[in-house]
């Protein structure tokens, strides 16, 4: 098969070896569950319950008026506890519902007639992605019926679904490939049709060679307007733009999104999701998580009820190694770190990753010898050394003018850079002020 | 769970084994070759310049670095490499007390005067070059036969022409096969070719060398060296002479390729290089040195930061304001 690929990223080591043979078993139903009222980019939802009601599985808790959100659903049955300030795993508090369990494990609804994409309209399968409170599973967690409503201006000719699954440790989508292939191409026709759209694209990188012949089956079975693509493994190929580029040649316009190329990208996982909220109803309740890394004692893959807490989890999986001192959620090249084991595992977590030894240590930086290194692998085609500097002293109008808003933080620079220099925590800060200062611009005028 | 000490920074989490200390030490095991030639062609001699050098440049550097109070950075193995690059520069029976002057005038002068490792301007090696050529003009270009440390214990200094004074004074060309293997007079590491050539296809391999600025210098001088030749075969030499004669190896591969002092944009690599590769020519045909390239070099490390600034890469779906 002819493997596809952009140009620069890095070949970190990709340690998928532990999780990648290992189905995805159902975790432990949890006593209690924190269900976050934002687990999406968007305006965060309001409660739809109070101290004290009763919810049942799949029940609808949390839902916004505003266009660019997402609802959050309850995944036990039982009686919310509270409706208070939670950690949530991207560091801040979020306002969140804490579910306790009556053990009963009620579903909300009668489970309703089979349907089928084919008989319905675009517009109803939009309002079934959106009823399920449907977001981007692979972590951006973009909820979907928005990315699947682009304005009319946009013609979209292309959607391609992503199984490049790029970092390290993680292989929940490579097992929802294996286990889910139909539900995966299900998922990519209704897509399609809410689209209007013939071209469907599959892109898996070639170290899934099993999940590229299992999808390449079930797509062959499905019709013809649905072209798969092996992929060079690299990261970050599971980079939207990145992915664009090598099944489509097209350069995604920066400061703009894929549907002005006229693509829509979706995950896997999402897909897989979106395929049975249209055929049983079944909302976000539940997601497949890989624990791995070299401080879990036995990693897995888990289908993990949304709201579950990260230590929960992980003790599913034998707990923390003595020497872990570090548990990100997501991949350790974009992953954050966590503070606190007591998180819910909410719609974006795709892994809980313990990092020991010297995936932890912090050797000092010094000053940039400019090699370059982190030239030859910005995907973007960035210089990082001068934009992360230009942050770093406050020139915020070099910074922007050498493209530091274009920088998809993917991390390529920082791993390669040979006096370990934290080039993406200065971009970030550098994006941050910028960004700040442009709303007081915009507050002024 | 017992609340364990979690470590938070940002992402990325993880990164690769390069480290400053390892790039500087594979480069200085990259020289060892033509390092070891130097040894058998000038013996003791060889070895005498070589530690002044490497130790004079690690002595200044801690002077500064201790008066500064900043963190001494000896270990990171790049003032060494600078003083082994400045031995390699020099004729074998260049005095020591001169090698040392020269090495405390490139760390110095030539590195921590900017600010240390990271914000010099110029190649430190070449500064020390620089001023030594302008300090000791007769003794820097008093050249020594190879193999003449056999004949008796003690250095005879033989005033040897090296190839490119015999191509400039004499029009007198040497075969090249004789430049590439190396018993011929020159400094400690421009005689050997092939030995230089094994340690940067290294470098190569590991990307510790961006390969546009060998590839545009030697390219451009053998374009360039290639047209004069054309227009005047009796007064200049065919141009892969200019390749294997003097410097140009040494300065292609482990001068012009400091990554402090090159650019770091691809379109950069290639103007720099073929500026430093004209340069040479015109200076080494038409000016008054049979040698360029150490000043070729120093002149484009001058328009490093600009072409930096000019040379910047289109950005991945970059759209050009109207």
């Amino acid at each position: 098969m002819n493997l596809l690929t952009f140009k620069s990223g890095i070949h970190p080591s990709y340690k998928k070896t532990s999780t990648e043979n290992c189905s995805v078993c159902v975790a432990k139903t949890p006593q209690k569950v924190v269900i976050p009222l934002q687990q999406h980019i968007g305006a965060p939802t309001k409660p739809l319950v109070n101290k004290g009601d009763d919810v049942k599985i799949g029940q609808v808790i949390g839902e916004s008026a505003a266009f660019v959100s997402a609802s959050v659903h309850a995944s036990i049955s039982g009686k919310v506890k509270s409706v208070a300030p939670h950690w949530h795993p991207s560091g801040k508090m979020v306002d969140s519902i804490t579910i306790e369990s009556d053990g009963k494990d009620e579903a909300f609804e009668e489970k309703s007639p089979k349907r089928d994409y084919s008989q319905l309209s675009p517009e109803e399968i939009l309002i079934i992605a959106k009823k399920a409170g449907l977001v981007g599973l692979g972590g951006a967690t973009f909820p979907t019926h928005v990315k699947l409503s682009p304005p009319k201006e946009k013609k979209i000719d292309a959607v391609i679904l992503n199984g490049a699954e790029c970092e390290p440790y993680l292989t929940a989508d490579h097992r929802i490939m294996l286990e889910k292939p139909e539900n995966v191409v299900y998922g990519l026709k209704a897509i399609m049709k809410a689209l209007n759209v013939s071209k469907g694209y599959i892109g898996i990188e070639n170290n899934k060679k099993d999940a590229i012949k299992i999808m390449q089956e079930t797509c062959s079975k499905n019709g013809v307007d649905i072209e798969l693509h092996g992929l060079k493994v690299k990261y970050p190929q599971g980079a939207e733009k990145m992915l664009i580029k090598a099944i489509l040649g097209r350069d995604v316009p920066t400061g703009g999104l894929p549907m002005d190329v006229g693509v829509v990208v979706q995950n896997v996982g999402t897909a897989a999701a979106f395929a049975e909220a249209i055929q049983f109803s079944k909302p976000i309740i539940e997601r497949v998580v890989t624990v791995s890394g070299a401080g879990i004692k036995e990693p897995k893959n888990l289908m993990v009820r949304i709201g579950t807490m990260f230590s929960e989890v992980i003790e599913e999986c034998g707990g923390l190694k003595s020497d872990a001192k570090k548990v990100l959620m997501g991949g350790p090249m974009m992953g954050i770190a966590q503070t606190t084991l007591e998180v819910p595992v909410v719609k974006g977590v795709s892994g809980i990753v313990a990092l020991t030894g010297e995936e932890i240590e912090f050797e000092k930086s010094r000053a940039c010898i400019g090699c370059g290194s982190c030239v030859d692998v910005c995907p973007m085609f960035l210089l990082p050394t001068r934009i992360s500097n230009f942050s770093k002293y406050n020139l915020f109008d070099k910074a922007q003018q050498f493209g530091v808003m274009d920088c998809i933080e993917c991390g390529c620079c920082t791993y390669v850079c040979p006096s370990k220099i934290h080039l993406v925590q200065w971009i970030r800060y550098g994006k941050g002020k910028i960004l700040e200062l442009r709303k007081k611009e915009s507050i002024k005028n | 769970m017992a609340d364990i000490k979690l470590i938070i920074s940002s992402s990325p989490h993880i990164r690769n084994d390069e480290s400053v200390p390892k790039i500087m030490f594979t480069v200085l095991a990259a020289l060892l070759p033509a390092a070891l030639v130097s040894v058998y062609l000038f013996g003791i001699r060889a070895i005498a310049l070589m530690v002044t050098c490497v130790i004079m440049s690690m002595a200044t550097e801690y002077v500064f670095q201790a008066c500064r109070k900043k963190d001494i950075t000896l270990n990171d193995g790049s003032a060494a490499l600078a003083g082994l690059l400045l031995a390699l520069t020099l004729p074998p029976s260049f005095p020591l007390p001169g090698a040392a002057l020269g090495s405390v005038v490139a760390i110095g002068l030539g590195k921590h005067i900017f600010g240390g490792l990271g914000f010099n301007i110029f190649n430190p090696a070449l500064i020390g070059r620089a001023f030594l050529q302008a300090a000791f003009p007769v003794m820097i270009t008093t050249w020594t036969d190879p193999f003449a440390w056999k004949a008796s214990s003690v250095v005879d200094v033989v005033s040897a022409a090296t190839p490119l004074s015999r191509m400039k004074f004499d029009f007198d060309f040497l075969p090249l096969t004789q430049l590439s293997i190396g018993n011929i007079g020159g400094s400690l590491g421009e005689t050997s070719a092939i030995a230089l050539l094994i340690g940067a296809a290294y470098l190569l391999y590991r990307g510790y060398i961006q390969w546009r600025i060998p590839a545009s210098m030697l390219g451009a001088s053998v374009l360039l060296g290639g047209i004069f030749w054309l227009i005047a075969p009796e007064k200049y030499p065919e141009p892969f002479f200019h390749v294997f004669a003097g410097g140009m190896i040494l300065g292609a591969f482990y001068m012009a390729t400091d990554m402090v002092t090159c650019p770091i944009t691809p379109v950069g690599y290639w103007i720099f290089g073929s500026g430093i590769g004209i340069l040479t020519i015109i200076i080494r045909l038409l000016g008054g040195l049979p040698e360029g390239v150490m000043y070729a070099i120093l002149f484009m490390n001058a328009f490093t930061p600009i072409i930096n600034r000019y040379t910047r890469p289109k950005i991945l779906g970059e759209v050009k304001n109207g």
